[in-house]
This record gives C-alpha cells, structure tokens and sequence, in this order.
C-alpha cells in the first residue's frame, strides 16, 4: 500500500454461502482511485461489479457474506472497520447513487427532510439551516422551485428528478468519492444523458471522484477517464478510455464493445451478441473465467491469467488473457470492426 | 375531505338499512320466533297471547312492523321483549365496560405485538425468534374462554389477586375498575398480540430489504435512526390501520367472549343474553350500532393512514 491513492483496494473477495455452495461475487480484484478522476465499472448484470461497489461502503450485510482483501481510504482500512468508523465515511466522505430513484427514497418523507437528514447525521447544524441547505442543493442540481419542491413526497416527482434529488444527497456533504451504481439504467435515454452530464459536472466542480458502475460503454466513453472491464467477478481488463476503445486487449471487451448498437451498419443485421451467458459464481471454474465462451480459447486457457499482461506503451493497459498482443489485434477485427467471432464450437 | 365525509356517511346509511332489514328478516323466520309467545310466558291462555300480539302489533304486515321498530330505534323509545327495558339505556349502560375493554386491550396488544415484533426480527430464524413464533401459535390458538376460565380460577378463585370477574367504572374507584380489568385485558389481547406480533415481524422483514433502507444506511445515519426512523416507521402503517379494525370489532360488542366470562356486563355481553333469548330489539340495535362503529373507526383509520402514508389518497 502506497497511500498516494485517495482509494486503493487489493485483492478484495466477497463471497456469500448458500445452500448450493459458496458463490464468489468478487474474486481478487484490485485498482485504485485518484482524487478527482471518473473510473467505470463495466460489466453484465452478475459481473460482481455491484457486489463490489457496495462493499466499498460497507453496505453488504448479508450475514452470509465474507470479506477478504483491503480497501484503503485515505489512509483508512474499510474492510472490517467498526460500524462506527464506516458510519462518518458513509455520506460524508464517500457517497452513493443507486439505479432506481423511485425505490431508492423513502414514500414517506418529504425529499428535502431526506437530504436534510443527512446533512444532520454529519453536521452540528440545526433543523432549519439543514433543510435550507437542502433547497440549495435541489438548485443546484437543476430542480426547478426548490423550496416548494422540498416539502413534495418523491412518488411526485418524475424520474430524472427523482435522480437530481438523489445526487443533491449524495453531494449534500461535499464527499471525496461518489460510486454511482447504474445511476440512468431506470430512466428515459433523453433524460439519461442530462443526468450524467450534471453529474460528470458537480464531480469536476468540487473535485470528487467519481465510480461509475454501468453495462454502457456509449456512458463509459462520455463520463470516464478510465474503466476496468469486470466478468465473473474478477477484473478482465483495464485501460484508460481512450486505449480500451482503441486497442481493446480482451476478447470479452471486444464482444461488448462488439455488441453495442451502432448506427454505421446496416439496419438489416442482427446485432451482436456474446454466445453463452454468464458462468454460475457458484464454484466457478477452474479455468479463464472467459474461456467457455471465448472462441479463441486455446489450451493455455486452462490455467487463468494474471492481470499483468502490459500492452507496450501503454502504461496503464493491463489485461487477463493468455493471447499475445499481435494475436489479440488480428483476432479482434470482425467484418471490419471490433468484435467478438461467432463461437466456433470448438471447447479447448 | 368534504367528498371523503360525504362518500362515508353515505357508505354507513347503506350499511344500516341492509343490517336492519337482514337482522329484521332473519327473525322472522327462524323457528319458534313469534315474540307474543314468549312475552306471554309459559301458562298464558291464547286469549292473552291473541291480545299480546294485537299490542305490540305482531300481526301487521312485516315491513309495517320494521318500520315501527326503526322509528323507535331513531326515537329513543325502543323496549326490549324479555325484560321490557329501554334498549338505548341499556347500551348506555354496558359501554364503559365495553369502551374499557377495547381501549385498554387493544393499547395492550399492539404495544406486545410491536416489542414483541421487533424482538423476533432482530435475528430471523434465531433462538429468540423461534421461541416467540412457538409462543405467538400457542397464543393465537388459545380460546378465550379457556384461558379467561383458567385465569380467573387460578388468579381469581384459588388466590384471591384479583377480583372474580365483574365491572366496577372507573368513576367509582379507579384502583377498583384496573384491579377488574387486568384479566380481561391480558385475555383479550393475547390471541391478538401473538397475531400482531407475526405481522410485524414480517413487516419489518420485507421493509428491512427495501432499498430505501440501503440508501439510509449508504447516507451515514446512525443504526438507531435508520432502524426507528425508516424500517420501523415505514413497517408500523399496515399494523396500525389493522389494529384500527379490530379495535372497531371490540368496541363494537365483538369482544363477546371475554365479555360473558369476565361478566364484564358490556356490550358484547348484552347482545349475547338477547341473541338467547331471541329478542329482537336489543340485536337490530346492537348490530346498528356495531355497524356504524366500524364504518366511523374504519374513515378515521384511512384519514390516519393517509397521513402517514402520503402516498394514499382519500378520494381515490
């Protein structure tokens, strides 16, 4: 551990057991955060990435679950921290968007009293300054006549604001990360591409970082500077933005990126898809998590790969795959773009 | 809430006249209900049972006779057939004693069924869990009057604790009318207290998942204020507009059980000894008046629960 890190978490595993067995929803993954800086979380639903973003809170409260590794907060150690310790980091250092606003708030308290609420549970303030300062930052985040907005119960309110209502909260005690989980899965697309642009600005304006937990690569390419691939709990690939669009090194990458509609192909054409699905976390297997649907897997697969392959010049590129970097750039060229081969059938 | 008051009155006129009518028509035909045969006693001639009928006018056309009976109800005059007493005062009479009960019983339930509730949700499936499920069962599945008899004979009738049944009011001796009501209460409220207990329990399990809980956490509240503040605030609302109804149900003169092994003398207990004796008067009241206790409780209960619940609304 370094510490010159506002967020480092190494070699963090989650695992739940249950009746079948134990089910590894995250399994070694380390990368770190800079102050200020948007990281994206990219992978498909049961990647592990939500499972990860909410044990970075503490929030995983299964009783079921065990927590190994270390996640470092400026300075602090979070894994198995007091519940007290993680109470003053919760909200105030370290906030959280969810994916839907709707279930996310209580139908019971005016909005402002619930971002008020918040405010309280960090600061000497009294009632009334908190609930001012909650109409503030209902401004501030685009919700027209705040102050009579406040006191509306959140069933009254559209989705997008819904969401505003959600990041005035999570900013509402200036923190030095914000991990939002899915933050526009749940609204309109016109209104998605609002929200986030809001967001990316609030983060750039006070300076806190950002972790953007998505399946979107068109929102990993708007908001984020980098991004870590995540399949089966473990992290397949990470890059800067640039160099995971430009010189995607994993085949999973490739058929995600592959799969993403795009309006230079003909309509006529089924869109891509990766074949297969997602492996069962439940004793996962032994090989490259990718392997069973991956069709370059070759015999090497068998044996999974670290997360060390350095791609040459580019500092920050790493990836979990056997394939040599000359091999991965012819292989991943499909009809003239980037993509993901039809499986061949073939089982290394 | 003028549409709302105006939409409940009407709902209870509605439910009066079919009570009425149905409680009226039933004793019309079950059998051996001819009233003069009873109010004429045991050895009277035909002659007098012929004259008792002429009186009382049993022998008008049956929708003459309920309208009669109806006009003495809203008239305050209405007798009761077996004793010829006023039935108005008679209620009067037994609805401190029923009041008591319902007050007392359903404060006692909901605050065991809440402690009670929590204790069990704190760790599902746990030792303490597990034994309060067993003693909720046992509970609800207790008859009354096997644990009222049982009660009053051995904290009654072998030690002396406390009084064997009966009703003193309040106005006369406090300490007299808490000593009485201790039983019935406790009585009365366990069955409920067991159901109510794994009602909520159940409440603040599903409420415990919720996300909105998770946001309250991720916001940094303290365990105290996210437990009281939003899982038990938010689970409380279905338990407290049950026990509304059911508290209506007691009120009412529902509590008929407790009522007649206490001899609490209440409302309850009136409509039972008037049920065995057929007569009349005394139940079309009494089911009126149930009635309309419910439908009264039942729109205070919604305006309640609209307060706490932003998202009902009243005039939906």
């Amino acid at each position: 551990m370094s510490g010159e890190h506002l967020l480092e978490v190494e070699d963090l595993r989650v695992s739940f057991a249950t009746e079948d067995g134990v089910v590894r929803a995250v399994d070694g993954v380390s990368f770190y955060l800079d102050a200020g800086e948007a990281l994206a979380v990219v992978g498909e639903s049961g990647s592990g990435k939500s499972a990860m973003s909410m044990t970075l809170m503490g929030l995983t409260r299964d009783t079921n679950a065990t927590f190994n590794g270390q996640v470092y907060f400026e300075g602090t150690e979070l894994i198995g921290a007091s519940e007290s310790t993680l109470r003053h980091i919760r909200g105030a250092k370290i906030a959280m968007i969810f994916q839907d606003p709707m279930s996310a708030l209580n139908p019971v308290y005016r909005v402002g009293e619930q971002i008020a609420e918040q405010i309280r549970a960090h600061e000497r303030i009294s009632r009334r300054r908190a609930g001012e300062r909650a109409i503030e930052l209902m401004t501030r985040v685009g919700i027209p006549q705040a102050a009579e907005r406040a006191r509306a119960y959140p069933h009254e309110f559209s989705g997008g604001m819904r969401q505003r209502v959600m990041i005035a909260m999570a900013f509402s005690c200036s923190p030095r990360v914000l991990i939002a989980d899915e933050p526009t899965t749940a609204l309109d697309v016109t209104v998605q591409a609002q929200i986030l642009g809001e967001m990316r600005e609030l983060c750039e304006e006070s300076g806190v970082a950002l972790i953007l937990v998505t399946h979107d690569f068109g929102i990993v390419a708007s908001v984020a500077e980098r991004a870590l691939v995540m399949y089966a709990g473990q992290i397949v690939e990470q890059a800067t933005v640039e160099e995971l669009f430009e010189d995607p090194q994993h085949p999973y990458t490739w058929g995600l990126l592959g799969s993403v509609p795009r309006l230079d192909r003909p309509r006529s054409e089924r869109l891509p898809t990766i074949g297969g699905s997602t492996p069962s976390l439940l004793n996962p297997v032994r090989s490259c998590r990718f392997a069973p649907r991956c069709p370059h897997a070759f015999g090497r697969c068998e044996e999974v790969p670290p997360l060390a392959f350095e791609v040459p010049g580019q500092h920050e590129h790493r990836d979990r795959c056997w394939l040599s970097v000359d091999d991965k750039r012819a292989l991943r060229v499909v009809d003239g773009s980037i993509g993901l081969a039809a499986a061949s059938g073939q089982s290394f | 809430m003028t549409r709302f008051v105006v939409r409940r009155f009407l709902q209870a006129l509605i439910v009066l006249v079919f009570a009425s009518v149905f409680t009226f028509l039933i004793f019309q035909v079950i059998p051996n209900g001819n009233p003069a045969l009873r109010l004429a006693g045991r050895t009277a001639t035909p002659m007098q049972i012929a004259a008792i009928t002429r009186a009382w006018g049993f022998n008008k056309p049956v929708y003459v006779q309920y309208f009669d009976t109806m006009e003495k109800i809203f008239t305050g005059t209405v007798v009761s057939y077996s004793q010829q007493v006023n039935v108005l005062s008679q209620i009067r009479q037994g609805l401190p004693a029923t009041a008591s009960l319902a007050i007392g019983a359903s404060i006692l339930w909901l605050l065991w069924g809440i402690a009670f509730g929590l204790l069990s949700a704190r760790r599902p499936r746990g030792i303490v869990d597990r034994v309060l499920a067993a003693f909720s069962l046992t509970a609800i599945s207790m008859p009354v009057f096997v644990v009222g008899s049982v009660l009053l004979y051995v904290l009654a009738f072998r030690t002396s604790l406390f009084p064997n049944g009966g009703y003193v009011p309040f106005s006369q001796s406090a300490s007299q009318w808490f000593l009485h009501m201790v039983l019935p209460w406790f009585t009365l409220s366990l069955p409920a207290a067991g159901f109510y207990s794994r009602v909520f329990r159940s409440n603040l399990l599903e409420t415990v998942h919720q996300e909105y809980v998770r946001t309250a956490r991720a916001k940094g509240l303290s365990r105290r204020r996210v437990v009281l503040g939003h899982v038990v605030r938010n689970s409380l609302i279905p338990v407290l507009s049950l026990w509304g109804l059911d508290f209506a149900g007691v009120i009412g003169g529902g509590a008929i059980l407790t009522e007649t092994v206490f001899n609490l003398h209440g409302i309850g207990q009136y409509a039972a000894s008037s049920i065995q004796l057929l007569d009349v008067p005394p139940i079309m009241v009494i089911v009126m008046y149930a009635a309309v206790a419910v439908v009264i409780i039942g729109a205070v209960v919604d305006v309640l629960y609209a307060l706490l619940d932003p998202r009902i609304l009243l005039n939906a």
